[in-house]
């Protein structure tokens, strides 16, 4: 999203969003709050004599760091952990800034509150591949001021000058060799100021940034004993499913609760609004099972005659009619009517196809919400606090300070958790409100969620190609078809003369030169609920480019990375993607053309969220289905905060990019019902479709962070379709392979 | 509901439940132990695999009043079990985990495979763990912790 | 058509006696009635299988019987989900086994089936081809009756097993799909099916003749 090239270096930095407030917990240790501008009790650089005592509580719900007497380091992650890896890497920044030791660290995933919001987004979220990128500077203040006011308290306590102090592994050195630990010094560090400015180290000092931390959640994630939003378990909790319209925006018009009544354990039945202004019953009971037998046993009539029934067959047909018509501009370069006059034998055109894909990560959907009358408490698994705190707040018709919203650890999301109308989080407030003190648990069964919408949108591209006798692109057009994200949601003021740049990023902001270049986008209205799926818009467009790319490469008798490195723009901004390419080059030479017989290799080269990542894919054809030996990566993110988290976001990144490549990776609907239920039919990658092996290379970089969860996506399905076309020399432009 | 004397990791359990609840919801929310997961509940991801009689199986699917005397272990009984601990020592030493929340049922499949087959090759992995679904598709990291759990417990 | 042999010599036997007694009016008459029976029996017999051969093939029965390394599920017999394979013997590969679903009667309230013992046939019993295709009849009905092939079983076993066996009896009673719909049973009764198996072995277990 932001393609910084800004250098990590040392830096004085002034926090300009809010005020960091240091206080001593009544344990004797030290807290460290960042207030924004509405608190007035606090001020950086402000002696703490002179600001009003601290309020009575012991944790306030804006806290950063935290270090208790026993030298604990307790930080607050500001966004949700679901596999990416935060919860391990910010902790890490702000440790190493800290020079804490990182055995000591304990890390917390934070509530929903202001001062969490995401410093470049401003509101609390995950999305974007931002976790690092947007909170690296912000955690590295965090960690540096309140290593300032250790140091402070510990050269007050030996009289010296806090310059001639260090510090490390959470001990500070004075000069005649004293030393202290920082829990020694925490309830003394509470009554230091809280600089106003600080220096961050360079990045040759780093101790913890770039070496490569284990993740700190990762026993209690093998043992069972870590708990997901799912595994909540509060005192009287009741369980909610809810049995919701066929299709979308349809309505109850009666419904037979007779048996599901008689079920031992049910304790309500009764209608609540759900998304796209339907309704649906929710049945409250003791426990999961009986809420679910419940729902089995429920006769519901539905009222669908007003809603639009979508097909995907129907949508399809229209989409490629569509194509055939210039739509709204996203890019525009050189002579539009070039492509006009390009001779048919120097004429591509290719039509590609690309279906709903559901997220279905591995935790079905599930909110807590207790609802007490003037106040309510929320535990969710959400990228999106902000919104669906507010959400939760709109539904009990109260203001957000009386709702405290817990962030609960998520099993996968990919953006499944990320929606902004919240449609999960409404369902859970509107149950709960009707069991005023009792937690109401509404859990989402998997077949909800597979049929429940929020899909990665169907979308059609159409591109026409015209070559020049170099063998390089001269004209190119190309139109996009699919529905806006952000369309209808608070995110609509992000799109620019109707064009919602989600849907074509990746194509009109591609780094080849091409003379003649246009692109424009149709956003068809269609009932079905579209999201975010990782990697947005570049799961089609980087399919699309990077097909064609190759395609045209092989037209031209050029090797595959040769090609594209002719055709890559030579500027600033295509650095990233260069390096990336240069580094597989490199990392391939040995092996790439020495492939056994019956195997062939692709590749493909895409820049998402601010990342190069290029990519190439050994594969044979084993029962029909790609087989895939092996992957190399490689990859320039910048500076590679956690190295090890990277090379497992992109080992495994790649397979979950599969999911929209091997058969059985789509969502259909017929006569306005989506045709799949569960992973028996909507059937992800397992382990026999993973490549048997990918290595990772990481470009070296001491610039700015980008993002690592979304960019593994983009390029491994291109790549393995560009080895499958070596391999039986035909071209797949639909997905997902239902033959090969 | 009917009675039902369970033994799980070795300690003996009565239950009071519907014939028809399956193991993995009398596991969460009778017993409270919610290690085991629920993913898909038809079978489809091994998210709520146990061990059955020895075998691993997808608590989901069996109802309470299918699983007569067998005795049930749970992921919460790896951690003293010799195999169990390796192959949960081997996935923390790969960093193999991202979200997690399939870790579970793939370490149960994992202890049973090398309960059985103590030196798998990287077929026997894929065959054994296949219908383990991974969303965040950690499968690399699994197969080679598999393999370290294996050197482990030469 | 090996098996019915002995009975055409005895026949024969019988026709030399007849023929030195009464003329050759007589044994063309005699001879004519016996291969009329003989030919009634073995169209008897040949029906009989036809029902048999409509159950082995039915997706409750052949969806178990399959020549590659996986089981098949689904009226449309589609390849078994989630990467279920044969195993070594029949009951899948460990961590993976038949039984880690299957329990040993039908699991209704989540849909899985079950029975005692539920495992693959194996591929010396198998239906179908390489392809998933089914066999045909004379294939099917070569191999049922092979006692090398059918797990050394005479005819009269082959009654007993498809009188009693409970995975043969699970075809008729095979619970509820996940969706709650109830899963197809073969084409005729069970009680139909072990009668037209009677009826084939008394008919000397006939086989239609191969393309």
């Amino acid at each position: 999203m932001t393609n910084s090239n800004t250098k990590v270096e040392g830096l004085r930095t002034t926090s300009r969003r809010g005020f960091l407030r240091a206080t001593a917990t009544a344990a004797g240790g030290l807290l460290v709050a960042l207030y924004l501008d509405k608190h007035t009790t606090a001020q950086e650089g402000v002696k703490p004599s002179q600001i009003p005592p601290p309020p009575k509580k012991d944790y306030p719900p804006d806290a950063f760091v935290r270090v208790t007497p026993d030298n604990k380091v307790v930080i607050q992650v500001n966004r949700l952990e679901f596999g990416q890896g935060v919860h391990t890497a910010l902790p890490l920044v702000l440790a190493d800034e800290l020079d804490a030791d990182w055995s000591q660290v304990v890390s917390e995933l934070a509530p929903a509150g202001d001062v969490y919001k995401d410093p470049l987004f401003g509101i609390q979220m995950v999305g974007g591949s931002g976790s690092i990128a947007h909170s690296f500077t912000q955690y590295r203040e965090l960690g540096a001021k309140t290593r300032a006011m250790l140091v402070g308290a510990a050269a007050a306590r030996w009289n010296v000058s806090p310059d001639r102090c260090r510090t490390a592994a959470g001990v500070v050195h004075g000069p005649a060799g004293q030393s202290l630990k920082y829990g020694e010094l925490a309830a003394d560090a509470a009554r230091q100021p809280v600089p106003a400015t600080v220096r961050l180290k360079e990045p040759s000092e780093f101790k913890l940034i770039g070496k490569g931390a284990r993740r700190l959640d990762s026993r209690a994630k093998c043992d069972g004993s870590l708990k997901f939003g799912i595994d909540l378990d509060l005192p009287g909790m009741l369980v909610a499913v809810v049995a919701r319209p066929p299709v979308w925006g349809a309505k109850v018009k009666s419904f037979d609760d007779s048996a599901a009544r008689k079920v031992e354990g049910v304790r309500e039945v009764f209608e609540i609004p759900v998304t796209r202004g339907g309704t649906g019953v929710a049945i409250v009971a003791d426990r999961y099972w009986t809420a679910k037998r419940a729902r089995d046993l429920l006769r519901v009539e539905w009222d669908d005659s007003k809603v639009e029934r979508a097909d995907s067959t129907r949508l399809f047909e229209q989409y490629r009619q569509l194509a055939r018509t210039a739509g709204l501009s996203a890019a525009a370069r050189g002579d539009a009517k070039a492509i006009e006059r390009v001779a048919p034998a120097d004429l591509l055109v290719a039509e590609y196809e690309f279906p709903y894909l559901s997220h279905s990560p591995m935790e079905p959907l599930n909110t807590t919400v207790r609802f007490d009358g003037d106040a309510a408490e929320v535990w969710a698994g959400s990228q999106f606090q902000t919104f669906d705190h507010m959400a939760v707040a709109d539904v009990l018709g109260l203001k957000p300070d009386r709702v405290t919203f817990h962030t609960e650890m998520a099993g996968g999301g990919f953006g499944r958790r990320a929606v902004p109308d919240s449609h999960v989080q409404r369902e859970a407030a509107s149950i709960a409100k009707r069991f005023k003190g009792t937690p109401i648990k509404l859990v989402w069964p998997r077949e909800d969620d597979v049929r429940g919408g929020y899909y990665r949108p169907m979308h059609v591209h159409r591109v026409e190609i015209g070559l020049g006798s170099d063998g390089l692109p001269h004209a190119w057009r190309h139109v996009v078809v699919g529905q806006s994200l952000l369309e209808g949601t608070p995110f609509a003021m992000m799109m620019k003369d109707g064009v919602d740049s989600s849907t074509v990023e990746g194509v009109n902001d591609t780094h080849y030169a091409v003379p003649n270049f246009s692109v424009t986008v149709h956003h068809p209205k269609v009932n079905v609920p579209v999201l975010w799926w990782r990697s947005v818009g570049h799961t089609h467009s980087a399919f699309v480019m990077e097909t064609l790319i190759e395609e045209l490469a092989a037209r031209a008798k050029m090797e595959p990375l040769a090609y594209r490195r002719k055709l890559i723009r030579q500027e600033p901004e295509t650095k990233k993607l260069l390096a990336a390419i240069d580094l597989l080059d490199e990392k391939t030479a040995a092996w790439r053309d020495r492939v056994p017989q019956g195997h062939a290799v692709g590749f493909a080269a895409h820049e998402s969220f601010g990342t190069g990542v290029a990519c190439a894919a050994e594969v044979s054809i084993r029962n029909g289905r790609p087989w895939i030996h092996r992957v190399t990566v490689a990859v320039d993110c910048g500076l590679a905060v956690n190295p090890l988290t990277v090379e497992s976001q992109f080992q495994a990144g790649v397979s979950f990019g599969l999911s929209q490549l091997m058969a059985g990776g789509q969502i259909t609907l017929k006569d306005g019902r989506v045709e799949q239920r569960n992973f028996d039919r909507y059937v992800p990658p397992y382990m026999p479709d993973a490549p048997v092996a990918v290595d990772v290379h990481i470009v070296p970089s001491a610039e700015a962070p980008t993002g690592c969860g979304e960019p593994p996506v983009p390029v491994i399905s291109p790549a393995v379709v560009n080895a499958l076309s070596k391999l039986t020399g035909k071209r797949y432009r639909t997905l997902p392979l239902v033959t090969v | 509901m009917a009675k039902y004397q369970l033994n799980v990791n070795g300690q003996s359990r009565e239950v009071s439940a519907d014939p028809s609840t399956p193991l993995l919801w009398v596991l969460r929310e009778d017993l409270k132990m919610t290690g085991t997961k629920f993913g898909c509940g038809v079978s489809a991801c091994g998210a709520c695999t146990v061990h059955v009689a020895g075998v691993a199986t997808r608590s989901c699917v069996v109802p309470i009043a299918l699983l007569g005397e067998r005795p049930v272990v749970t992921i919460e009984a790896m951690a003293q079990d010799p195999v169990g601990r390796a192959v949960q020592d081997a996935w923390v030493e790969k960093d193999v985990v991202q979200c997690g929340y399939c870790q579970s049922g793939q370490i149960m499949t994992a202890v049973a495979l090398l309960r059985h087959t103590p030196r798998p090759t990287d077929a026997n992995i894929d065959e054994s763990l296949g219908g383990n679904l991974c969303r965040c598709a950690t499968y690399v990291r699994i197969r080679e912790a598999v393999h370290l759990a294996a050197q482990k417990l030469k | 058509m090996r098996i019915s042999k002995p009975r055409t010599r005895a026949a024969g036997l019988i026709a030399s006696a007849l023929f030195a007694a009464f003329g050759a009016w007589a044994l063309l008459s005699a001879s004519n009635v016996e291969a009329k029976r003989q030919a009634d029996k073995r169209a008897e017999g040949l029906a009989a299988w036809g029902q048999v051969y409509g159950v082995l093939t039915h997706p409750r029965c052949i969806n178990c019987h399959t020549a590659t390394n996986y089981p098949q599920q689904g009226d449309e017999r589609r390849r078994h989900a989630v990467n279920v394979l044969r195993g070594p013997d029949g009951h899948g590969v460990v961590g993976l086994n038949c039984v880690s679903c299957h329990q040993k009667a039908n699991a209704d309230s989540t849909g899985v089936p079950g029975g005692p013992d539920w495992h693959l046939a194996p591929l010396s019993m198998r239906w179908q081809d390489e392809n998933d295709q089914p066999l045909p009849s004379d294939e099917v009905c070569r191999q049922v009756k092979d006692p090398r092939r059918n797990g050394n079983m005479s005819p009269q076993a082959l009654i007993k097993h498809n009188a009693e066996a409970e995975l043969v009896l699970w075809a008729w009673e095979p619970g509820r799909r996940p969706d709650g719909t109830v899963r197809s049973t073969p084409p005729v009764s069970h009680e139909e099916f072990v009668a037209a198996t009677r009826r084939w072995v008394e008919a000397g277990t006939p086989c239609p003749s191969g393309k």
